[in-house]
């Protein structure tokens, strides 16, 4: 898939609550299609405590605006500078990269996402009413304050919601919430994309109920199409570049 | 052996040229400097691999490849052709190792040069530990001599006392040219977690940090010894490239700088033309050590 390297113009940056935001982010050329699950190599700032480029799962993709947008949680110096980031200002991205989540023609379909790791969720919600499927959503908070986006998402599918403290929607982690404690579970697919550790449990339960399940993974890459070699996750065919063989994986083929 | 333009790809930064394909015509590159091949498969170390560090990065990588046999075999097929000088980096954990590849690359026609890598930080066995001592720099310079007979470069590492003493030990077994520098020696610690950054605990410094120290030994290795000197280390543009040219390099690659701006090779190469038309020089060979010192 052809590769581009361009400076897009900021249209919007929409704060969520104190640590994330929405970017919108124009393109200065007709948009190539975006898939559910790629990314995109933001290059922040050129001081140097941010050297390289930064990952980020695109969230949403605009074609009558020729925007994508790009949900970030702010955690250091790079995205704090995204932060300020203000209409007409520049940010070179490098797109679109990885591959994506697998969209199956029928059947039901969750989609799990935690914290800023629901990025991805939305431009897959989109995708998939486009084939006809309406998803579930399954999303998770630390608590009410960082809960956000949920009409959006309701306008794709039914939405499910847990946060850590209770304080909105089911207490506890995604994979205690009772989407998950029929047997067998109603969905074909589940679609994961958030901390190393809920998906690790989201794959766990997948396994268990005999559902296929692909997650999208984060690891720290410093190039972002297939030269570097950091990335690297174990699978059952060796070595694998989260950049270019994923971000998306099938877990069973992970060993991690 | 010609190179079309001065601007070259570094090995381990550019794979072996095809991923950058989609973004623009290899044509437009001097040469490719392939990613590293062993004599047999390497997975590679750990994740993680790779820690941001103030203007660089630190890689342990490892040397991951899929052996001599499967780039003969099925990756060879698929770049021999491209419109540049293709220049495989054989490594290896033995000096019978090194020869067992330099000799496969050997009958490989459009393979015109490989780059001996005896400076690779990030592994247990071989690599740097050839790149460091000048007795065996020069003996498996020698052996690879022995059986490879076309244009051997050899790439040396920074993290030595005298880096002339290492480049007189490699000329002294054979080499025709010098690549310099490979990655500096460092490490990387999380304060939080109090781990380090990468799993090997210590990995390869690169980027704009290592500039100075890469010129310096440009420099000292052009008055020291006489074959062509292939310049890295922190180019990050034009002016970069023609500063190491300056300092003696004939070829200048393009390393860390290929992750920030996919397209910065073929951008520095036109910018050397702009620098040579501005200041009415005739050829980028008429740059090559022409720094002035009093």
């Amino acid at each position: 898939m052809k590769k581009f390297a361009h400076d897009f113009k900021v249209v919007g940056n929409n704060p969520l609550n104190a640590r994330h935001f929405v970017l919108e982010l124009q393109a200065p050329v007709p948009l190539p299609e975006i898939l559910p699950g790629q990314f995109v190599q933001v290059l922040v700032h050129n001081s140097p405590s941010t050297f390289l480029r930064r990952p980020f799962s695109v969230h949403f993709a605009d074609y009558s605006k020729n925007t994508l947008s790009l949900l970030v949680q702010i955690k250091g110096e790079g995205t704090r500078h995204m932060g300020m980031l203000k209409t007409g200002d520049t940010l070179n991205l490098v797109y679109p990269l990885g591959n994506s989540f697998s969209a199956p023609s029928s059947g039901k379909v969750l989609l799990v996402g935690g914290g800023a790791g629901v990025a991805p969720l939305m431009i897959m919600g989109d995708y998939l009413n486009r084939k006809n499927i309406r998803p579930d959503f399954l999303v998770g908070f630390r608590s009410a304050d960082e809960v956000s986006q949920m009409d959006q998402y309701a306008r794709y599918g039914k939405v499910y919601l847990s946060t850590d403290d209770g304080s909105m929607g089911e207490k506890g982690f995604v994979t205690q919430h009772p989407v998950f404690a029929t047997s067998p579970l109603p969905y074909d697919r589940i679609c994961c994309c958030g901390p190393d550790a809920m998906m690790h449990a989201v794959a766990k339960l997948a396994a268990a109920k005999g559902v296929a399940c692909e997650v999208s993974l984060e690891n720290f890459m410093a190039c972002g199409y297939g030269v570097c070699l950091c990335c690297i996750t174990q699978t059952d065919t060796g070595n694998e570049r989260v950049c270019i063989e994923g971000p998306v994986f099938e877990t069973s083929r992970l060993k991690w | 052996m010609q190179f079309k333009n001065p601007v070259t790809t570094a090995s381990g930064c550019f794979g072996y040229g095809e991923e950058f394909k989609d973004f623009y015509d290899l044509g437009l590159l001097g040469g490719i400097f392939v990613k590293a091949v062993t004599g047999s498969n390497r997975p590679g170390n750990k994740y993680p691999r790779m820690a941001e560090t103030a203007s660089g990065m630190l890689n342990s990588v490892g040397l991951q490849n899929k052996g001599v046999d499967n780039f003969c075999k099925v990756i060879y097929p698929k770049i021999k052709d491209f419109n540049t000088q293709i220049i495989v980096n054989v490594s290896g954990s033995t000096i019978e190792e090194y020869v067992m590849v330099a000799e496969r690359i050997n009958e490989l026609e459009n393979i015109p040069a490989i780059e001996l890598n005896i400076s690779c930080p990030n592994v247990k066995e071989g690599g740097m530990a050839f790149g460091v001592v000048p007795s065996t720099a020069t003996e498996v310079t020698r052996a690879v001599r022995g059986v490879y007979k076309k244009v051997l470069m050899v790439k040396l590492s920074p993290n030595v006392t005298s880096i002339c003493e290492m480049a007189k030990a490699v000329v002294d077994g054979g080499a025709d040219v010098l690549t310099l520098i490979n990655t500096l020696l460092g490490m990387a610690v999380d304060a939080e977690t109090r781990r380090p950054v990468i799993s090997t605990i210590t990995g390869g410094l690169s980027g704009p940090a290592i500039k100075p120290v890469a010129l310096r030994m440009v420099w000292q290795v052009f008055k020291a010894v006489d074959v062509p000197i292939v310049g890295l280390g922190g180019i990050m543009n034009t002016t970069d490239a023609i500063e190491f040219m300056l300092a003696g390099a004939s070829v200048i690659q393009v390393g860390t700088a290929n992750f920030i701006d996919p397209m910065v090779a073929p951008k520095i190469a036109e910018g050397i033309n702009e620098y040579l038309d501005r200041h009415n020089i005739a050829s980028a060979r008429d740059i090559v050590g022409a720094l002035k010192v009093c």
